[in-house]
């Protein structure tokens, strides 16, 4: 009597007891492993933070899952409801921390939304750089880190090396390694620093041969494949039911990127680059899409800087911003799906009502239903390819 | 119902102060300001995508349906409460959303904490703009109306056809209680409990309301506009206490062309 998946709670007491009953009138049968409850985190490496997964096993197969989060959670809602629109970019910021510039973005185009006003062309297409910059930082952290949870080990230095390059020339631009906060309601904080677009230029071949050394190192790797391949798999339909978006949703074969759907006033339509998407829906998928949107972003980051216009970084605005009352509805394609701000604004200094709608909150939540029935090992494999960060589940 | 974004009329001067005054002037001799006279005879042309949702959810909800605004190329639709697994539904299966966005809850209360002034007011002995003479704890409701405190909410989007909305409705101040849509939308599951435990809203039909974020034996409902933050109460936010000079304010733009004359 093997124990088929079940989500409900499970009487072991009565399951055991019947199924000791059936062994002694029975010869022939499978005796019952004893359910074990296995506890991924708080404190694991794929976690990206502190995220605790119970699973229940049945020997070596996972037969009920889920997770817990709130280990870090920050209360950044309730926080933005006493907060000016200024000071709250300093909180968003520390939502994705590794997709950090990206948070700002959506929010303050939302806020501009609202007053009415537009940064001129210069501010979006560097806004649009830095946005890409933080999808490189993020995304080649994920392209090593996947590695180590599969056993091999150097491919995240590799990682933490050349995303090395991107974060200097962050914080070249912008005093910030991983809290820029250089994004402001009409325009950016301060113009690029002198000699800032040929050093990225340089950053960008870097990262372009970052991803080949990747694809030869570990995607070819054929340890790599057997782990991954036919690991996880998404379909399209149930993804879009759980609210999967970026890279998660489009390795299932959804051609869906917000920067090309969705008019933004940022400057995605004026460089030519593509959408990659995969049939499969399984890890290997889903690494292999983020591999590929690290090149097209570096490929936009250079198209940008050859036709970075001239002209101010910052539009007309009050001294002290007042947003005018009203709600708006603003998101963006982040490093790790779709991040959009559901702000009302009563007319005051600050937000009546930020909805911090991130990527991974819901990236994460299929978890339960993509979980029962895979292996142990895989259940990190799984975990790594989904590449959520826990300040981004737990706001 | 009205198509145009109501924000000029409803605030007047919210940015600019100097320009405040004859406004404030009219705002003193009406104290009622009425929303400009609309030409309700032609509104404007709303998107046709728009027009499909507003129309098949009006078909299919009846009664139910009760108002539609489109504000900022944005639409958004408010339900009665009971329909709002069947506009759910409606949105999933005949106009193609096939993506859950998110769902969360609005608290209309005025905020407490601020007790009737802005955030930070840079000017906090000066009577507030935003506070005018009526009873505290006047609720005022945004986009589509609302005649509740409480209103959840829930965005929707089709990935095919790039068209969204959000989706709202209200509940009851005592026992806000809602349909659950985790049968229509699974990812609907987590948001629903974190709404369940941040604001206290009932999911009828969820399969198991339990903490998220907080510890099981947490008591409150935190966005609730008069949970208390603690660390307030126990110290004012210091940016009404210590208030650091703000770049720009006047008395910094008078010292600096005395400074400049100083200089030459």
């Amino acid at each position: 009597m093997s124990l088929t998946a079940n989500p409900a709670p499970v009487d072991w007491q009565k399951a055991s007891y019947v199924a000791s009953q059936a062994a002694d009138a029975r010869v022939n049968v499978e005796l019952e492993t004893e359910g074990m409850i296995l506890n991924i985190g708080p404190q694991h490496p794929a976690t990206h933070g502190t995220l605790r997964v119970v699973v229940r096993l049945d020997g070596e197969e996972v037969v009920w899952a889920e997770p817990v989060c709130g280990y870090m959670h920050r209360g950044y809602e309730k926080l933005t409801e006493v907060r000016t629109y200024p000071q709250v970019t300093t909180l968003i910021n520390r939502i994705d921390w590794l997709g950090h510039f990206a948070n700002e973005v959506p929010f303050i185009l939302g806020a501009e939304k609202l007053m009415g006003i537009e940064a001129p062309p210069r501010a979006q297409w560097i806004r649009t750089i830095f946005f890409e910059m933080s999808r490189i930082s993020n995304l080649t952290l994920f392209l090593g880190d996947m590695g180590v949870q599969l056993g091999a080990l150097t491919p995240v230095f590799y990682a933490f090396r050349d995303r090395e390059y991107v974060l200097n020339l962050m914080e070249a631009a912008t005093g910030g390694r991983f809290h820029p906060n250089y994004d402001r309601i009409g325009g950016l904080k301060e113009d690029l620093p002198r000699g800032w677009i040929d050093e990225c230029h340089g950053a960008m071949r870097k990262v372009r041969t970052f991803c080949d050394e990747m694809e030869d190192l570990l995607m070819g790797n054929e340890i790599f494949q057997t782990r991954t391949r036919g690991i996880g798999v998404i379909p399209a339909s149930v993804g879009l039911d759980y609210g999967l978006s970026g890279a998660n949703i489009r390795a299932s074969g959804v051609d869906w990127d917000l920067r090309r759907d969705e008019d933004s006033p940022l400057a995605w339509k004026e460089v030519d680059w593509k959408v990659w998407t995969h049939p499969d829906g399984d890890s290997f998928a889903r690494y292999w899409v983020r591999l590929q949107e690290v090149r097209e972003a570096a490929s936009i980051v250079d198209q940008l800087l050859d036709g970075l216009p001239a002209g101010p970084i910052m539009s007309k605005v009050p001294k002290i911003i007042k947003v005018p009352a009203g709600e708006v509805w603003c998101h963006t394609e982040n490093p790790l799906g779709e991040m959009g701000y559901y702000i009302v604004s009563q007319g005051g200094l600050g937000p009546f009502r930020c909805k911090i709608r991130s990527a991974s909150f819901n990236n994460v939540s299929i978890l339960p239903w993509l979980l029962k029935g895979v292996y142990v090992p895989d259940v990190i494999t799984i975990l790594a390819s989904l590449y959520f960060i826990l300040g981004d589940i737990d706001r | 119902m009205s198509p145009d974004n109501p924000t000029p009329a409803d605030t007047p001067a919210a940015g600019e102060e100097p320009e405040a005054v004859p406004a404030a002037e009219e705002a003193a001799a009406d104290p009622a300001p009425e929303p400009e006279p609309e030409p309700a005879a032609a509104p404007e042309p709303v998107d046709p995508a728009f027009q499909s949702v507003v129309d098949s959810l009006t078909e299919r909800l009846g009664e139910g349906f009760l108002a539609s605004e489109v504000v900022g190329g944005d639409l958004c639709v408010r339900v009665d409460a009971t329909q709002w697994r069947r506009a759910a539904e409606v949105a999933k299966t005949e106009l193609g959303m096939d993506y859950f966005c998110f769902l969360s809850g609005i608290d209309w209360l005025p905020n407490p904490l601020l007790a009737g002034r802005d955030v930070w007011d840079p000017n906090p002995n000066e009577a507030s703009e935003v506070a005018v003479d009526e009873p505290a704890g006047t609720i005022h409701t945004g986009i589509a109306g609302g005649d509740t405190r409480f209103q959840v909410f829930a965005r929707l989007y089709s990935t095919r056809t790039h068209v969204g909305f959000t989706l709202k409705a209200d509940l009851d101040d005592e026992s806000p209680v809602v349909p659950s849509i985790t049968s229509v939308y699974r990812g609907a599951d987590w948001h629903e409990r974190e709404t369940w435990e941040m604001y206290g809203f009932d999911f009828q039909g969820h399969p198991g309301l339990r903490h998220l974020y907080l510890p099981g034996e947490f008591e409150g409902h935190p966005l609730r506009k008069d949970f208390p933050m603690l660390a307030r109460e126990v110290k004012p936010w210091p940016g009404l206490v210590d208030k650091e000079q703000i770049p720009g304010e006047a008395s910094d733009e008078e010292s600096a062309p005395a400074e400049e004359e100083a200089a030459t």
